[in-house]
């Protein structure tokens, strides 16, 4: 098979910082991390985090698919199945206790589109401002 | 923010290398944050005067010009002290206090009895130490407050916060280059999580939940209303599982059971939810305890934006495709929404910032395609031809000041709970520098050292509990207990203990620390909880591991 490689410019997942990191990737895996230079905030500065620390993201303890309770245990389940179970219960619970009834913690580590999105599900769909997102650290 | 009306750090990583005085205030920057650091370093090379306040003597202390060793919880003193001589000696900024800001009588009667000498018997600092720095920052024509957790992890951090504010308004230090009020923020988007609204009084782009304005806004474009009531943050959502008045909880890539205040309590509120659903990138605690666990795309796989310390706005890039079948964080939410009988359709991360564009005047501006070619954007940024904005408030030195800046006096109070007889020492908490939070991330990365937890000691309070370095001790607090080492230390003045909170399955910390919640934010007391320290019995299991 022929070697992949490619290099991708993207932002720390660490502390707030926001250092500018370029991602070399080879078949599917990084091989290496460094700053980008011309990133306005870190100007090609990482710190021991930044640059060592995405051992995680290759990790055999990612979660790799959808996971439901089944008699008491959670057991590997499709889309389809996990999104219906949620619509069914999270209707359910809609419908006999109000959109009050429902919390939601955001990610901070998330990306804007996904807060946003959470954000309009809360009060859209669900119909309340029950969401926070640890944002006070 | 109450006082200028935006949440976020006033100025740039650059300011630093180019001011006279930089106030780093409960926050150990350069392990925490060590990138902004360097550029601290480099202005403290341009002739910056550094001054560290903290109880801890950290390793930045050595490059301070003058290190403050202020006790636990005891900030609001010594800035009112501050505050009380920079007023007495006449250093304060009359024309801009009068020109752009308000209440500065209330605040003037208020720390009046902050004498020097009577912050000096609260916080440790000595008198003459505090009319220095107080001098130091007033007089000097650029000078900059970095703060992080250390101010706002207490039950008053919100207070801690407006007495540091205080502080610019009086000297003018606010709304020009290289003065400034800089939060540090301590994950990668709490800026842009805050800014998107995911949070429970506030809506997209910064408008207040009840802002008429911002709620037509909004109406218009989702075409349906907006609730009416505000939200509950973190800690009344987790008050109203422990009533049952919330039942179902989703939960993104956060793991409340091992990194909140007082873990036993919030597994508790756990196991008392009907539904709880879990969106993450790795199996946590609190994914264990969950209903439905849902696989995320993480880092160097998902697509979108983010927005950091200084309100840059940047992009994060795809450089893999993630396990399995696991899907975009904001694929997850429109799946759901859709299976509820929404009908969203965003094909890309970039149709979702498109809508975000029209609901938040200060993302206006920011285009994908902007950010690709120019690199990141500071907001406000509010039309295309816009350059985004370095620093904030220049409008407080113009004729045209619009709604003044407004002090907001506080007063001292001590930490929630103090040592006692029983638990005659006080815990604070923090981070390591190679290590970050619950450890979900890094407790097994390669190649770094001291990859344990352990209790850091002053020599002498060892020696009077007769802790040798190294020995397993029990440490205790009135919440719960953990096992961990004993490591003596230098950095720790006499009475106060340190602990990370990076090896929860080593010793969850969080079993010790205080639910005491700031009233106004919701941010429990991390900082602050008494404990004691016990010699080890044998059979435990950090002893059995060792043999």
């Amino acid at each position: 098979m022929e070697t992949q490689v490619k290099q991708v410019e993207t932002i720390c997942s660490f502390c707030g910082t926001g250092c500018g990191l370029d991602v070399e990737v080879e078949n599917e895996q990084i091989v290496k991390v460094k700053g980008h230079k011309e990133n306005p905030s870190s100007h090609g500065e990482t710190c021991v985090k930044g640059a060592l620390g995405w051992g995680y993201i290759h990790s055999d303890r990612r979660l790799t698919e959808p996971l439901i309770r089944k008699n008491g245990k959670l057991v590997p389940a499709s889309w389809d199945e996990a999104l219906q179970l949620i619509a069914h219960k999270f209707s359910a619970i809609k419908e006999s206790h109000g959109p009050d009834a429902f919390g939601c913690f955001s990610s901070s580590r998330s990306t804007n589109e996904l807060n946003y999105l959470v954000g309009k599900f809360m009060r859209t769909v669900i119909g309340t401002n029950n969401i926070d997102s640890c944002n006070r650290t | 923010m109450t006082v200028f009306g935006t949440g976020a750090a006033t100025g740039s990583y650059d300011e630093l290398e180019n001011t006279d005085v930089i106030l780093v205030w409960g926050s150990n920057t350069q392990e925490c944050h060590p990138i902004i650091f360097n550029h601290m370093r480099r202005g403290i090379k341009n002739g910056a005067k550094m001054v560290v306040i903290d109880p801890r003597r950290i390793d930045q202390t050595k490059l301070a010009h003058k290190y403050l060793p202020v006790r636990v919880g005891t900030d609001i003193a010594l800035a009112n002290a501050m505050g009380h001589v920079i007023i007495e000696e006449g250093l304060a900024h009359v024309d801009f206090i009068q020109n752009a800001t308000e209440q500065f009588e209330l605040y003037k009667e208020k720390v009046q009895q902050y004498t020097p000498e009577y912050a000096e018997k609260i916080t440790g600092i000595p008198a003459e130490d505090i009319r220095e720095i107080a001098r130091l920052y007033a007089t000097a024509e650029k000078a900059t407050i970095c703060w992080t957790l250390g101010i706002t992890e207490h039950h008053n951090g919100t207070e801690n916060v407006f007495s540091l504010v205080n502080l610019a308004l009086l000297t003018g230090h606010i709304g020009k280059y290289g003065s400034g009020l800089n939060p540090l923020r301590g994950q990668n988007n709490v800026q842009g999580g805050g800014d998107m609204g995911a949070l429970p009084n506030r809506l997209v782009g910064g408008w207040n939940y009840d802002d008429p304005e911002g709620r037509r806004l909004h109406e218009q474009v989702w075409g349906v209303p907006v609730p009416e009531k505000m939200g509950k943050h973190q800690t009344l959502m987790l008050d109203a599982m422990e009533t049952k008045e919330i039942k179902a909880l989703y939960v993104i890539g956060e793991n409340p059971v091992q990194s909140d205040a007082d873990g036993h309590h919030v597994e508790k509120l756990f196991e008392n939810l009907d539904f709880l659903v879990v969106q993450d990138i790795l199996m946590t605690k609190t994914a264990m305890m969950a209903d439905v666990v849902l696989p995320a795309k993480g880092w160097a796989e998902n697509d979108g934006t983010l927005v950091n310390s200084e309100r840059r706005i940047q992009r994060v890039r795809p450089a893999l495709k993630g396990p399995g079948i696991s899907r975009h964080d904001h694929e997850i939410v429109q799946d759901i929404a859709n299976s509820m009988g929404a009908n969203w359709n965003y094909q890309s991360a970039e149709e979702v910032w498109e809508e975000i564009r029209l609901l938040a005047p200060n993302f206006a501006g920011v285009t994908y395609k902007r950010i690709d070619e120019e690199g990141g954007l500071q907001w406000p940024c509010p039309d295309e031809n816009h350059p985004g904005t370095p620093f904030l408030h220049t409008r407080l030195w113009s004729n045209d000041v619009g709604k003044r800046a407004t002090f907001v006096p506080t007063d001292y109070q001590p930490p929630a709970e103090v040592p006692d007889e029983e638990y005659p020492l006080m815990l604070t908490t923090g981070r390591r520098l190679q290590f970050y939070n619950t450890g979900v991330q890094t407790s097994n990365y390669k190649k770094v050292k001291n990859a344990e937890e352990a209790i850091e000691i002053h020599p002498d309070d060892a020696a009077h509990f007769g802790f040798e370095d190294g020995e397993v001790v029990r440490v205790s607090s009135r919440r719960g207990s953990v096992e961990t080492k004993i490591k003596i230390s230098n950095k720790q003045p006499r009475g106060l203990v340190f602990m990370s909170f990076h090896f929860p399955e080593q010793a969850n910390t969080n079993l010790l620390t205080n639910h005491a919640t700031d009233p106004l934010a919701g941010t429990a007391e991390f900082k602050a909880c008494a404990v004691k320290i016990e010699k080890q019995v044998e059979g435990s299991v950090l002893t059995e591991a060792k043999v």
